[in-house]
């Protein structure tokens, strides 16, 4: 099978580059992240909605979340069918904590972060004994049970939800309007480049090692001494953490909420931006989630066939590409380099 | 929270279960089956058996109900479920053959990480329901009220209907079939055998790609004839009817422990009881809550669901 080794290429030069054309190259992908919404192209623009708002949600929204997902899924193996929880625990720590304290919006991240992780731990310690398949039920029926908590709970708004959620205040002169998404969108790119900065971190370190060994195989990482349980248990709860930091911006752009906002299929949506870009690689992911988000809304002109065609796309990228897009780089053998 | 309503009507909602567990088990079933033999997730097979309830309504329309006629008489309403149920059947099953064919036979042979034949039928899934949206017009289709649902007779304060009989009946007599069919015939030595080592059973000459169409197209049967005591009991469709029934016969297999069948058997009677019971003491919204809370601790004693994975050890 012809395959696209772009990834393969890029990664050579990367290599063989020097350490100055790195950070030239990565200070040039940053601006011109940053830059994305001035482009005024009609390639990329999006036929019936407003480009600015699809960049916002879903693109770098999605992208976000399958960073936060990666960290469980694509790096330590974990089937979590429930992330969408950890999404709606934030939003609804921002939308609560927002209207009954004086709080603003970048004091409670802290919080909405915290009880997401907080949330993991709940979930975590005793789910994360188990393996695979039940391990996805558990997390599927976690991320129901949420839902259908707030649905049902009267206190925090029921099935109407919450509304009236205020947005940030401003910060470096940006103005959070409910009219213009490019400040929600630089947003949640600051807080994803920090995220992404902070993964990569950590996935050359220790933790990283340890998730890598756990994915691969579980029983022989804990006989090499790997505390599986707790390294499991961090990836889920920094997985959740970045799940909570979406929530809350997610919350505070869209102002109110409702438990139908996260229903399970989401968390399949970011789970196929993971699976289709390409586990445990964090570029592929965000090719994945980019595109996932994108396509639907390119679609547009299809108008209801959109979702089949969609679904069609997922079953024969998935087919041509098992691996996903942008798989990640297996280590190779110490020495096997000519 | 009101526990005498669970003593006062103990046996109706104890035939109550015993129905939704038996339409749940029939979908479960086929979960439980395709994770026997190929390890993963089914994920479209909601969607089997949307396409079964979407046969079954469409064959009855052909024969001209509307839903305004009178109940039929016994004899005429036992030929045409028995028509519209096979026809279910036959289109679920050929629709689960396709699925396995175009979701999943590729990716097998390449040897892909079980999350993409996960994503791929994620694909498939989409793709059937909003098909399924289009055709049906994206709106409930209503069954038309075939049978009379007069109680036949009082027990104990439950009220015993013919519907009622019926789904449990006829869900006996197919899970007698089934046990037959796994435990008397090349077919189920097969995909005992494919359950069991795959590897093995390629030595030992076991057509591996035809068992497994086998199983898909086994699977799809089951959840057509639950489709079609679906009809019977709840009257109505739609394009995503499959995802809750879908969830409750997943976890019903995972409860039971996936990849064995009786287990899937006992889990949705097991789970269908509970929703029922939890149901009048908690009320209706909180049902899935207590589900998924037992499902937890059920799997935290015993990690491999009440009954194991008799099949094959659990893979790691």
């Amino acid at each position: 099978m012809a395959k696209l080794n772009l990834r393969d290429k890029f990664g050579d030069w990367w290599d063989g580059a020097s350490p100055f054309s790195r950070t030239v190259f990565r200070i040039l992908a940053v601006l011109a992240a940053y830059a994305i919404p001035f482009l005024k192209n009609p390639i990329i623009d999006t036929p019936e909605t407003s480009f600015n708002s699809v960049l916002f949600y879903p693109l770098v929204m999605f992208s976000l979340m399958a960073v936060g997902l990666n960290v469980v899924v694509g790096k330590s193996g974990i089937l979590d069918l429930g992330y969408v929880a950890f999404f709606a625990i934030g939003a609804y720590t921002h939308a609560i904590l927002s209207a009954h304290t004086g709080l603003n919006f970048w004091e409670i991240i802290p919080f909405a972060m915290g009880f997401a992780m907080f949330a993991g731990v709940i979930l975590g310690l005793p789910a994360l004994r188990l393996r695979g398949d039940y391990l996805a039920i558990i997390t599927l029926g976690f991320g129901e049970i949420v839902r259908i908590i707030a649905v049902n709970t009267e206190a925090i708004g029921g099935a109407a939800g919450l509304t009236d959620i205020p947005g940030p205040s401003s910060v470096f002169g940006i103005e959070f309007t409910v009219m213009d998404p490019r400040p929600y969108y630089w947003l949640t790119l600051t807080a994803m480049l920090f995220v992404i900065w902070g993964v990569l971190r950590l996935s050359h370190r220790k933790p990283g090692r340890a998730w890598e060994a756990i994915r691969e195989d579980e029983d022989v990482a804990e006989f090499m001494g790997v505390s599986t349980l707790k390294y499991k248990l961090w990836a889920f709860i920094i997985g959740g953490a970045v799940g909570g930091l979406a929530g809350a911006i997610f919350a505070s752009n869209i102002r109110s909420i409702q438990p139908e906002l996260f229903t399970l299929n989401l968390s399949i949506m970011i789970l196929a931006c993971v699976v289709l870009g390409g586990m445990g690689n964090i570029w592929g992911v965000i090719l994945g989630a980019v595109l996932l988000g994108y396509i639907p809304e390119k679609l547009r002109f299809l108008s209801d066939y959109r979702i089949i065609f969609f679904g069609l796309l997922m079953v024969v990228m998935m087919n041509i590409r098992p691996n996903g897009l942008l798989p990640r780089k297996k280590r190779e053998v110490v020495g096997d380099k000519s | 929270m009101d526990f005498s309503i669970l003593v006062s009507d103990f046996w109706a909602l104890t035939i109550d279960g015993l129905v939704v567990g038996a339409i749940i088990a029939l979908v479960s079933l086929g979960y439980t089956l395709v994770y026997g033999v190929l390890r993963l997730i089914n994920f479209a097979h909601s969607e089997i058996f949307m396409i079964g309830t979407m046969t079954c309504y469409w064959v009855v329309q052909r024969f001209g109900f509307t839903g305004y006629e009178d109940p039929l008489p016994l004899w005429k309403f036992a030929g045409l479920f028995l028509l519209f149920g096979f026809a279910a059947a036959v289109v679920s099953g050929v629709a689960a053959v396709i699925l396995e064919i175009v979701a999943y036979r590729r990716l097998r042979v390449l040897g892909a990480s079980r999350l993409s034949s996960l994503i791929s039928a994620i694909g498939a899934s989409f793709f059937l329901v909003e098909v399924f949206q289009k055709i049906s017009g994206a709106k409930n289709l209503d069954f038309p009220r075939l049978i009379s649902k007069d109680t036949l007779f009082e027990f104990q304060n439950a009220y015993i209907t013919q519907d009622k009989l019926l789904v449990i009946v006829g869900a006996a007599v197919i899970f007698y079939i089934l046990n037959r069919v796994i435990h008397h015939t090349k077919l189920g030595l097969g995909i005992r055998a494919v359950s069991q080592d795959e590897r093995a059973s390629i030595l030992m000459g076991v057509n591996v790609n035809r068992i497994i169409s086998y199983t898909f197209l086994l699977g799809g049967v089951l959840a057509g004839f639950g489709s079609a005591f679906y009809m019977v009991f709840y009257e109505t469709t739609k394009a995503n009817v499959g995802f809750l029934i879908g969830i409750s016969a997943f976890t019903a297999a995972v409860l039971g422990g996936i990849g064995n069948v009786k287990g899937a058997l006992y889990g949705s009677f097991a789970l269908g009881l509970f929703q029922q019971y939890t149901s009048a003491v908690l009320g209706y919204n909180w049902k899935d809550v207590v589900t998924f809370v037992i499902l937890v601790f059920v799997l935290l004693v015993k990690p491999t669901g009440l009954f194991g994975e008799a099949l094959q050890k659990a893979r790691v």
